[in-house]
């Protein structure tokens, strides 16, 4: 047991190492580690964060206007069911197979995959807006659009942000295997593990685990941010203490 | 370091499988009849692939559902638990994978460990969701009536939270099928073996991914189709 | 609570009523320690709630709440079976037991014991919750507001049904209620609590309209407390009018002697039958013979066992201010006037009946 712990605390002290001082690598001939790690810890951030985005500009609309009339439940449940089915590996390898390899396509494949939680999110947040509030919005003469815009977003706001924490800790948990179709991101040292070694592969997925952590911690309090205090007080349904479970979330996918 | 490179890289590390064969394979296209070919490589990692599925989800909703259990007599607990569960739960699969390889070694164990807590937050959000939700006159009705709290959670609540329950139970299931393609980083094999094997190759990752696809659709009618056998009640619309 | 200090005697139905807040049902879930009892005690049949178990306590007590609580995942006879299957009995008696109670309550046995809650309407699972609450024929049993959800026509109907049943078996019954015609009408003794606890009357239904404590009970009784009174009586209960019977071609002779004894002033044609035709006009008794010329008919008829209350309305109807009062055959019994009815409000309370005893027949 002693001698499992020691190896334990030894390697983890050697990727703690990896992570703050460049090395030579293990295939010999090129400096790998310490600072090489922003750029890739960038690289992460930039291509999740893309995709994210696209994702919200895409689905937050549709989903609004679907929550809006009602229509359309079926497809904003089942797409986060198949989303949440789909290994991200393979799809991941099937637009490798099928659209080559970069950025482009990285992003690509990331924002079908950011796509579900937020579109579900967004519709069921509508929905669950009390249709009592909306039926006085209109009778006081705000147009279908003002509707959506001034009273169902508000206050579906923090149902959709966490909608996008989900997605978003999904985007940054797969872009771990981004390296596979030529995107550098933290997930490059895991997947060369001969170039990087084991203490980098360790380093890298001690890093990927604190991004990772870090997003969803930002999130979290964008997402209490963005609570209006009012709907703090009324939410949990009907006075009930609110329990404290991050709301609905589709796992992550292998990363 | 510029692309190319390291792509090339990135394939070294791969086995090579021949892939010796006429127009479609040579070509990379979408090959059928390679497939039925070809299908017995898939058959041992699908069912390694749904051992470290049902294992890992036997195990996280044991843990989890007692859990909730305590957490629905001694509501403090909730906060606590949902933390510590949060934080796995967030964690990347290949990242809790390589984690835990220094720890417990590669192999299913490790996998498992990894794909076990995974399954908590869900599996525990929902049973307490569900026992919550049972409305209070009920329990009401069932303690005037001389039920004791632990009949009153066995007889009434739990019954009633079956839906919820078997809901969490359908997301865990379905999400650790996708998290074990990965399970291979912990050198646990699994289907996700077989993509990675020859990722370039369209059949091969049809093939594989969709067998995981296929697995996680099984999984989820079959609990879906549990859960109409356990809740005749919900069947019985009112005239 | 402040100081609440009552006694039901056994077999008698005991409403806890007043305004919201005044604590009925914190009074009422204090019996079965639903609610923690800080000072005092509550005696059931001579022994303190509060040395048995509490669990043990509720299974030997009825409980029945306003939104009923059925368990929708058990069919109606699982739900009845509840208790019995806590204590152990078997099968055979349970399934016995199940249809006797169903039928007590007026449900087919054989058509609703298969049946979830989601499939009935809200009487019918109403009254499953009555049976559920007398599954294992408990001595005594709380109901808070059990006609509370059901709509009004209904819910007069589930009353009388309840008197009905409380006839046959007799219970000792704890009942909330907000309603003061539902506790006047239900009640043998009635104890009006106040907001904060107080107890402000503690009475028979008879005593608390006649007699009200204080303003608020007054207030709460309503300013209409005569006329509820009434509810409580039946036309036989009461000494009616005697009418001066006359029979066309009688000689008018002995019909202007049967006037000077009458309370009436005017003649009643009745037939051979002795049923009441209508009101003779004074030219009908000029002459020899009794003819027949009626200045009103006889209406409203009015039946023995029509309710006080219902007799007056019909009489405030129609013209005239006589009713004739018939019995189940159609024959003449008596009369009846506002004036009867007005003396029959200096009855003394105890002779009023209350209760199951003072029940509409519920024919309906």
């Amino acid at each position: 047991m002693t001698v499992v712990l020691a190896s334990f605390f030894g390697q983890f002290k050697s990727a703690i190492d990896f992570i703050l001082h460049e090395r030579e690598s293990v295939s010999g001939g090129v400096q790998v580690g310490g600072s090489e790690l922003i750029g890739f810890t960038a690289n992460h951030l930039l291509v999740s964060g893309v995709a994210v985005l696209i994702a919200c500009a895409l689905s937050v609309p549709v989903g609004l206007y679907l929550g809006h009339v009602g229509k359309g439940e079926f497809l904003a449940i089942t797409a986060s069911n198949v989303g949440r089915a789909v290994p991200t590996l393979a799809l991941l390898a099937f637009f490798i197979a099928y659209l080559g390899v970069g950025f482009v396509n990285v992003t690509f494949v990331l924002v079908l995959l950011a796509i579900p939680p937020i579109l579900t999110n967004v519709y069921v947040g509508v929905r669950q807006v009390d249709p009592e509030t909306v039926d006085a919005a209109r009778g006081m003469g705000l147009t279908e659009a003002q509707i959506i815009r001034r009273v169902e977003l508000p206050l579906a706001l923090p149902i959709i942000f966490g909608g996008i924490r989900t997605s978003s800790v999904n985007v940054v948990a797969t872009a771990t295997i981004a390296p596979l179709a030529s995107v550098n991101t933290l997930g490059t040292p895991i997947i060369n593990a001969n170039v990087y070694g084991d203490s980098g592969r360790l380093g890298a997925a001690i890093l990927v685990a604190l991004l990772t952590l870090a997003v969803d911690l930002a999130l979290t309090g964008a997402q209490r941010a963005v609570t209006p205090a009012g709907l703090k007080l009324t939410q949990g349904g009907q006075g009930r203490r609110r329990l404290p479970i991050p709301q609905l979330r589709r796992r992550e996918q292998p990363t | 370091m510029n692309a190319a490179l390291l792509h090339d890289l990135v394939l070294a590390q791969v086995e090579i499988r021949s892939r010796s064969g006429e127009g479609c394979v040579q070509e990379n296209g979408f090959c059928p009849s390679w497939i039925a070919d070809n299908f017995d490589r898939y058959v041992s990692p699908f069912w390694q692939h749904v051992y470290l599925t049902l294992v890992s989800v036997a195990i996280g909703f044991t843990i989890a559902f007692l859990l909730a259990l305590v957490a629905h007599r001694r509501r403090w607990l909730t906060g606590p638990i949902v933390g510590v569960t949060g934080v796995l739960y967030t964690v990347p699969s290949i990242a809790a994978f390589l984690l835990l390889l220094p720890l417990t070694g590669r192999g299913n164990n490790t996998a498992i460990i990894a794909l076990v807590s995974y399954t908590l937050l869900i599996i525990f959000r929902n049973v307490t969701t569900g026992l919550r939700n049972v409305p209070e006159e009920m329990r009401d009705a069932g303690r005037g009536m001389g039920l004791t709290e632990r009949q009153l959670l066995w007889r009434v609540e739990l019954p009633l939270a079956v839906p919820e329950i078997l809901a969490g139970l359908r997301i865990a299931v379905t999400t650790t099928v996708g998290l074990a393609t990965l399970a291979f980083f912990a050198g646990a094999g699994g289907l996700g073996q077989e993509i990675y094997a020859d990722i370039s190759f369209k059949s091969n990752v049809v093939a594989a991914g969709g067998l995981a696809v296929l697995l996680a659709a099984v999984l989820d009618l079959f609990i879906l189709g549990t859960q109409r056998l356990l809740t005749p009640w919900r069947r019985a619309a009112r005239a | 609570m402040e100081r609440l200090s009552l006694e039901v005697p056994a077999g008698e139905i005991c409403v806890l009523v007043g305004p919201s807040g005044c604590g009925k049902t914190t009074a009422m879930r204090m019996v079965n320690r639903m609610i923690d009892i800080t000072e005092g005690d509550i005696l059931v049949d001579g022994k303190s709630v509060k040395d048995r178990n509490a669990a043990e306590l509720r299974r030997d007590i009825g409980y029945a709440i306003q939104q009923i609580g059925l368990f929708p995942h058990l069919t109606v006879a699982g739900n009845i079976a509840t208790v019995p299957r806590l204590l152990g009995w078997d099968k055979k008696r349970i399934a016995e037991r199940v249809d006797e109670l169903l039928e007590l309550v007026s449900l087919d046995p054989a058509d609703t014991r298969d049946r979830y809650p989601g499939q009935l309407s809200g009487g019918q699972r109403q009254r499953v919750g009555v049976a559920r609450a007398l599954a294992v024929d408990p001595p005594l049993m709380l109901m808070d507001e059990p006609f509370g959800a059901i709509d009004p026509i209904n819910r007069e109907r589930l009353q009388n049904e309840f008197l009905r049943l409380q006839r046959e078996i007799r219970k000792t019954i704890v009942f909330v209620t907000h309603d003061i015609d539902e506790a006047i009408k239900i009640g043998d003794r009635i104890a009006v609590m106040k907001v904060g606890g107080k107890l402000a009357q503690y009475a028979t239904p008879a005593e608390l309209l006649m007699y009200p404590a204080d303003r608020f009970v007054e207030d709460f009784v309503g300013a209409d407390r005569a006329l509820k009174r009434l509810a409580l009586q039946r036309v036989r209960d009461i000494d009616l009018w005697k009418a001066a019977t006359v029979r066309a071609g009688e000689p008018v002779a002995e019909a202007r002697a049967k006037l000077d004894d009458a309370d009436v002033p005017i003649a009643l044609l009745v037939d051979d039958n002795n049923r009441p035709k209508g009101w003779l006009s004074e030219r009908a008794l000029q002459g020899e013979r009794v003819r027949e010329e009626l200045r009103s008919p006889a209406e409203p008829v009015v039946e023995l066992d029509d309710v006080l209350r219902d007799a007056l309305s019909d009489l405030l109807e129609s013209e005239t201010h006589y009713g004739p009062v018939v019995d189940a055959n159609g024959c003449l019994a008596g009369v009846l006037s506002i004036e009867v009815i007005g003396q029959n409000l200096h009855t003394p309370p105890e002779e009023v009946p209350h209760g199951a005893d003072a029940a509409v027949i519920g024919e309906e």
